[in-house]
């Protein structure tokens, strides 16, 4: 076991902010990225329901 | 010869057991896709659990570095990755111009914004690397100069896509850049062999036994499968999108959109 509780764990050796840093960027981009595309995708079906160029096909 | 063609088979096989290019027809993959992206976002959660795992706890602390190493197993993936998905949204660009295939250039487009999150994430995390080892953010060396390029390759593609109005255009202009751009690779991969630069060399290589800890090697890459597997889940959710809002007004997209 490398570590002796959570406070040296956080720590890294000293090295916290950069390790933190580096691993939170990651999950903040991969968290935006999920994010973005489930708006994109909600979006999409709103307009499917509401919007325009439906008239057409089931208004005849 | 002769009695093959004189008794045809009694029960002819159907045509097409296995036509792959059925799977091309947006209709036909949408829902393909919707399986896949599930099995493989489970694949990402999984290798990510044990990889970081292995990652933060099991391996021990570098002698030289202390454990500021430990950004290599989020550093090599995304740095890989950027690479690797460059590499296939210029081959799918490339089938997308030959063959006029219209899924083959949504799934170019589709790879472009992952790919250019994975350049940034590979910087990003390089410049906290750097910063403890070797005392800088930032340094105009082949290695670095040369991923940065790759993310104004990613951004040059999406702007020039973005550009053009007409979709089938945007796609074939945007694939003339990409596979120009697709050069700037193996410039990336060997920069360290070919330049003296401050940026170590790889720590796994085809030629070579791996200079990694036991530990730290599985960990590294676990990680970077579950960003790989992360990012073909997230592609595929995206060339869904682009296939609903580029064929929204055909009965297939009003159906899936419907659907669910």
């Amino acid at each position: 076991m490398n570590w002796n509780g959570a406070a040296d764990f956080l720590a890294m050796g000293g090295y916290g902010l950069y390790v933190w840093g580096a691993f939170g960027m990651v999950a903040l981009v991969i968290g935006l990225e999920v994010a973005q595309l489930a708006l994109r995708r909600r979006m999409l079906r709103a307009r499917d329901a509401g919007g325009i160029g439906t008239d057409a096909l089931h208004g005849g | 010869m002769a009695i093959l063609t004189t008794h045809p088979h009694p029960h002819p096989l159907p045509r097409s057991t296995t036509n792959w290019f059925a799977w091309a027809a947006p209709q036909r993959f949408y829902p393909l896709a919707g399986r896949m992206v599930v099995v493989f976002a489970l694949l990402a959660a999984a290798l990510a659990a044990i990889g970081l795992y292995i990652g933060l706890v099991v391996a021990p602390t570098d002698a030289q570095q202390g454990d500021a190493y430990r950004i290599i197993f989020v550093h090599v993936p995304a740095a890989w990755m950027s690479m690797v998905i460059y590499v296939a949204m210029a081959f799918w660009a490339g089938i997308g111009l030959a063959f006029n295939a219209r899924l083959a250039a949504m799934f170019a487009r589709a790879l472009a914004p992952t790919g250019a999150l994975m350049t940034f994430l590979a910087l990003w995390t390089g410049a906290l690397w750097g910063k403890p080892t070797w005392g800088a953010w930032w340094v105009w060396d082949a290695r670095l100069t040369s991923e940065l390029i790759l993310l104004f390759l990613y951004i040059g593609f999406l702007s020039l896509h973005a550009a053009i109005d007409d979709v089938r255009r945007a796609d074939r202009a945007a694939a003339v850049l990409a596979l120009v751009g697709v050069v700037n690779v193996p410039i990336i991969y060997f920069s360290v062999k070919w330049w003296n630069t401050l940026h170590q060399g790889a720590s796994v290589s085809f030629s070579k036994a791996p200079t990694m800890a036991t530990p730290m090697l599985t960990g590294m890459l676990l990680m970077a499968l579950a960003l790989w597997m992360y990012c073909i889940a997230v592609t595929l959710v995206r060339v869904r999108t682009l296939m609903l809002e580029r064929e929204g007004h055909t009965a297939w997209a009003r159906q899936a959109l419907e659907a669910r």
